[in-house]
């Protein structure tokens, strides 16, 4: 198992820096979606189901939901904005 | 370039020293595992994260309670400031609609079972709240409105559930002579689980009001109107 945990270690690594360094905000969304759920599988490898299924519950499922519902409103207002000015 | 070179090299020495505080890492001068394993017959449930939650740090589960409490005050004193309009949220969809009918009772029996199993596996008040704000964030998408969320005493009462059966439970121990939040040992197995049923609705519909207090979309003709008398 030690090259799964491996793996699992350096997906964290890249989906944290895609999120940080992502251009697209819906991209660095879905890469912290994707970083939550990885996070829950490290967990449940260091042997704490509770916090593996607190993070997947509320770290990647909940707040993801909030920031892509906060992205849509912003793009939202933003295109409008846009349209109105000129 | 210099700055960048300097945030390089500074965050190249913070890595260093969280590597160096990894590997040499001091040995635990208190065998806390072994502390818990000897304590836990006496703190009502057989899981040792419970009873840390619940029953030995149970005035850190208080404050988190009573944090989320308050963030979702903040929410809905923002909500209150955004122009209001009918709540339009939701896809009209019927393959959508369908798949909730399968997914909604599942969800509510995992978000029992997570509760229920806390006492002596993984599981608990927080992860059964989550799974039911999800059901409850499924059930908006769909377009489906609850009828309980248009009432707001009913609403604010099960907000302040959780942390009022806490409180309530926590000053009893205070009558029966013992320091605050401590359980009596005989009853501490009941007391924890009322507790977390009254946290799982709070911790719920607490998680599910942050969602719903979003402000509503912009280009609703409503908004627009009320934004544009706002300009005025």
């Amino acid at each position: 198992m030690p090259w799964l945990d491996l793996m699992l270690g350096a997906s964290l690594v890249v989906t944290a820096a895609m999120a940080l360094i992502s251009g697209s905000l819906f991209r660095a969304v879905v890469m912290f979606i994707v970083f939550g759920l990885m996070m829950a599988l490290a967990w449940v490898r260091l042997e704490a189901p509770d916090i593996a299924l607190a993070e997947a519950a509320i770290g990647a499922g909940l707040t993801g939901v909030l920031l892509l519902d906060t992205l849509g409103y912003l793009r939202r207002r933003f295109t409008r904005a846009e349209e109105d000015s000129p | 370039m210099r700055r960048k070179l300097a945030a390089a090299l500074l965050c190249l020495l913070a890595g260093l020293a969280l590597a160096w505080a990894l590997v040499d890492r001091p040995e635990p001068v208190v065998d806390l595992p072994r502390q818990a394993a000897a304590a836990l017959p006496s703190s009502g449930v057989d899981h040792a994260v419970t009873a840390v939650l619940l029953d030995w740090r149970s005035f850190d589960t208080l404050l988190e309670v009573m944090v989320l409490l308050v963030a979702v005050l903040v929410a809905l004193a923002l909500r209150e400031a955004q122009p209001d309009s009918p709540d339009r949220m939701g896809l009209e969809n019927p393959l959508l609609r369908g798949v909730m009918s399968w997914l909604l009772p599942l969800m509510l029996l995992v978000a029992g079972y997570l509760l229920w199993a806390g006492a002596h596996r993984p599981g608990g008040a927080f992860q059964a709240g989550a799974v039911l704000a999800a059901a409850g964030v499924l059930l908006r998408l769909a377009g489906v409105s609850l009828s309980g969320f248009e009432r707001p005493w009913l609403l604010r009462t099960g907000l302040v559930l959780g942390g009022a059966v806490f409180l309530t439970a926590g000053t009893f121990a205070l009558f029966a002579g013992r320091p605050f939040l401590a359980w009596p040992e005989s009853a501490a197995g009941a007391l924890i689980l009322l507790v977390e049923i009254a946290l799982t609705v709070s911790i719920g519909l607490a998680l599910l009001s942050l969602f719903r207090l979003t402000p509503p979309y912009p280009d609703d003709p409503g908004v627009r109107k009320a934004e544009a008398e706002g300009d005025r």
